[in-house]
């Protein structure tokens, strides 16, 4: 890393939406090799601010240097030509191409489709990250989409790479390797622009960060020498609460799971296989494991998407297996998917009318037939105002929040209508430090209240902070349940089934 | 060769020339349904190349030129389209049937002068020694130009929507508009561009249908062909080589019905004439429901309308 000489300088961008300045003078420099975090909120502005840099917006005022030249990308394909390469946080894949397609569309001179298959091969072998070209992206989980959008971005040899959010789908083993791929291209000299809200993971990797905050620049530090939680205070502007697992008992069970299988719901996903576990009252479970080893599925099972054999899945006592979700959440079994954007909010549908997608069957939300629009703002307002949803309104598409705030959104509205059995899969994905824990915090309480929580996640951290017992799905099989504060992370790392197909040769 | 009153070999030599205006325009609107826009007004498309295409040629003499014309004619009433939809953002599914049913009312004001002409005759391809052969010759070698520049047409169509890097983008911009877009990709002009060409095709189609099948000028006289078109891309599963497949399906049955019917079968004309529209569907759906894929085979931004905000 090299200090005298800068490979990025930003000087006072700003960028104005209606009713919002998203970016206001925000100036900051990367040096060749450096890995740099832009840190913040949801909403602070990161997003904007490098999506200003790799071309996708043009700055209201405010100016950049690029290797000494001055830098004003009027498209990505600009930037990429000038060695500015992007990873996306929402993925920017096409289901329906294959990997070998969907990486020549990121690139400007892609080579024939044989040889850049077999460079894709090459390459991800070589960083550990293996991937079949010939698949289509549909069918890949989405950890290896990931790899998709990595391996577009490195085929590039960037000078500058931006991430946004790139752990949030891998496990342990699989960020460890993400980071080695990252360390080897620092010290070729390859600057990393990194977004993340896992400060660890921060402090571990970047050599230096940027805090934003309502899209100003309000202070620069050196992470390593930061603890996670003044990482997290200079973010939020704010002492930041600790959560609170105090006042649990575990009750009665609740919920019975025996021998449940399940066909797999898409043609390359894992079935469930002989599942099985109990619930108790005032419990949460968690059950971590890589996305695409039967995450989806077990959801889908639980919730009611995919009505299950006779006796495999039993609330008090009674069989609940063939119930679809609606009378399921009438006996209290609510749950929040993984998938935001079209699994658990309708895109184009307004925040009230999404609250009435799930709360009309435990909220009265409806009369006579009717839908009762009062009682529905009324119930959505309610949801932004405990969850803190950074939002103009319950009238607002879905599709408009940032993917944080429509989490925060799509949660409370679980846990508001005080569920009996809450099923959340990947709960605070992609949601910054604060705001994931005020939604663990939330499902603490509820559990506190009496309710049996099951939090389906990646984060293991997030799973040691909430959980009582802790099991592992692996290829569609779940452990054993165990007590979470005898477990250690080794531990958890074999119940997880070790770095699925990665390679460890690169390290 | 005759079998039951019906000539085969005249049989399936008329097949390609009855299929060819519903081939064009099918593959047309399969590159524009691939750019992920769905335009309904193929009928009236059509009909406006008819018109075009039949008043040009008759106006200089030449049908070369007036397929230029019919070409032109469509593409203009889909760059209407194009604008109306991905630049003011109206709604695809009313725009397309309202400009179906706008070619359909223009096309009878300018085609008022030229009913009942005959146009100057297309030329046909002169295969020398190879229209002689016995059968073969009639059926492969012994028609317009037109016809083989469609099935050319179809073959480009396919290897480009396959190997070009162009197709390439035309189909991710069909797939998903905001990843194109984020990746620097210029959804609206490709999907403008798409249109025209589809257009453009759609007219060609048309002005086979006055120049060299029926061949004269009426009113209306595209009679649903724009609609089959648009049920075959469906049906077709968004592939070009089953396009083919649908519409020389719908070729021959056509071509089949009139002979049945010349031939006096004591069968309703009403059944035999809604023949090819039900043999053609039924057999697509045949093949989609085989292949499970099917449904799944449409663009995912098919209909959507895009606008970059974000």
């Amino acid at each position: 890393m090299t200090g005298d000489e800068t490979l990025l300088a930003v000087d006072g961008l700003t960028k104005a939406y209606p009713g919002v300045v998203a970016n206001d003078g925000v100036s900051f420099s990367v040096a060749p090799g450096e890995v740099h975090a832009l840190l913040g909120e949801n909403g602070a502005g990161k997003s904007t601010l490098v999506k200003m840099i790799y071309g996708l917006v043009r700055p209201d005022q405010g100016t950049m240097r690029f290797r000494g030249a001055p830098y004003a990308p009027a498209e990505p394909r600009a930037a990429r030509a000038a060695g500015v390469a992007m990873v996306f946080q929402h993925f920017s894949l096409f289901e329906a191409l294959n990997v070998a397609e969907n990486v020549a569309l990121g690139m400007e001179n892609p080579p024939p489709m044989r040889t850049l298959g077999q460079r894709i091969r090459e390459v991800s072998q070589t960083y550990g990250l293996p991937l079949d070209p010939d698949r289509l992206v549909g069918d890949l989980s989405a950890g290896e989409r990931q790899r998709v959008e990595i391996i577009r971005c490195l085929l590039q040899d960037p000078r500058l790479l931006i991430m946004d959010e790139p752990t949030s789908v891998l496990t342990p083993q699989e960020v460890e390797i993400l980071f080695h791929t990252l360390r080897k291209l620092s010290s070729e000299g390859t600057a990393i622009l990194y977004i993340s809200h896992k400060l660890e993971e921060i402090r571990a990797l970047c050599d230096h960060a940027t805090i934003l905050r309502g899209g100003r620049v309000v202070g620069s530090c050196i992470p390593r020498e930061k603890t996670a939680r003044e990482l997290a205070e200079m973010m939020v502007g704010a002492e930041l609460q600790l959560t609170d697992r105090a006042g649990r008992t575990a009750g009665e069970v609740a919920l019975e799971v025996a021998g449940l299988s399940l066909a797999p719901l898409s043609p390359f996903g894992p079935s469930l296989k002989d599942v099985g576990f109990e619930l108790r009252m005032g419990e949460i479970l968690g059950i971590g494991g890589v996305a695409g080893n039967g995450q989806e599925e077990l959801l889908a099972a639980l919730s009611g998407e995919r009505p299950t054999a006779p006796g495999t899945v039993m609330l008090g006592g009674a069989d609940i297996a063939a119930l679809g979700p609606n009378p399921r959440r009438a006996l209290g079994i609510l749950a929040a998917p993984e998938e935001r954007l079209g699994h658990a909010a309708v895109p184009d549908m307004s925040l009230t009318e999404n609250a009435i997608l799930t709360g009309s069957v435990r909220k009265p939300l409806t009369k006579n037939g009717f839908i009762d629009m009062a009682a529905a703002r009324g119930f959505a307002d309610e949801i932004i105002r405990a969850f803190d949803v950074r939002t103009p309104g319950a009238h607002v598409a879905a599709r408009a929040l940032s993917g944080g705030n429509l989490q925060k959104y799509v949660i409370g509205r679980e846990v508001l209508q005080e569920p009996r059995v809450l099923i959340v899969n990947q709960p605070t994905w992609g949601v910054d430090a604060a705001a994931a824990a005020a939604i663990r915090q939330a499902l603490l309480d509820l559990a506190a209240r009496g309710a049996a929580v099951i939090a389906i996640s990646q984060d293991l951290d997030e799973l040691l902070e909430i959980s009582d017992r802790f099991a592992a799905l692996n290829e569609g099989r779940l452990s054993a349940p165990r007590e979470t504060a005898a477990l250690t992370l080794e531990e958890i790392g074999l119940m997880l089934g070790g770095a699925h197909g990665m390679q460890e040769a690169a390290l | 060769m005759i079998i039951g009153g019906i000539d085969i070999i005249a049989l399936v030599a008329t097949l390609m020339a009855a299929s060819t205006p519903v081939l064009l325009a099918a593959t047309g609107e399969l590159v524009a349904e691939k750019s992920g826009v769905l335009n309904l007004g193929v009928e009236g498309m059509m009909i406006m190349g008819a018109v075009g295409g039949f008043a040009a040629a008759v106006s200089t003499g030449s049908p070369v030129l007036g397929f230029a014309a019919g070409a032109v004619a469509g593409a203009v009433l889909a760059l209407l389209f194009a604008f109306l939809t991905q630049v003011l953002l109206s709604n695809q599914v009313a725009t397309g049937l309202a400009l179906t049913l706008f070619g359909l009312g223009l096309s009878a004001l300018i085609g008022k002068g030229f009913e009942g002409i005959r146009p100057p005759p297309t030329a046909k391809v002169p295969f020398g020694p190879l229209a002689e052969i016995p059968g073969l010759g009639r059926i492969l070698f012994s028609h317009d130009w037109m016809v083989y520049f469609s099935l050319l047409l179809v073959a480009a169509t396919w290897a480009f929507l396959r190997h070009s890097r162009a197709g390439l983008i035309l189909r991710a911009v069909g797939e998903s508009h905001d990843a194109a877009h984020a990746l620097g990709y210029r959804v609206v002009a490709v999907r403008i561009g798409a249109l025209a060409f589809g257009g453009a095709l759609a007219g060609l189609g048309g002005a086979y249908l006055s120049l060299v099948r029926v061949p004269q000028w009426t009113e209306g006289m595209t009679a649903g062909a724009g609609w089959i078109a648009l049920a075959i891309v469906v049906f077709a599963s968004w592939r070009a080589e089953r396009v083919l497949l649908g519409a020389y399906l719908f070729g021959g049955i056509t071509a089949a019905q009139l002979q049945l019917q010349a031939a006096g079968y004591a069968i309703p004309v009403h059944l035999l004439s809604m023949a090819p529209f039900v043999v053609t569907i039924v057999a697509l759906v045949l093949i989609t429901a085989l292949h499970r894929q099917g449904s799944q085979a449409a663009p995912a931004s098919l209909g959507r309308a895009f606008h970059a905000s974000s």
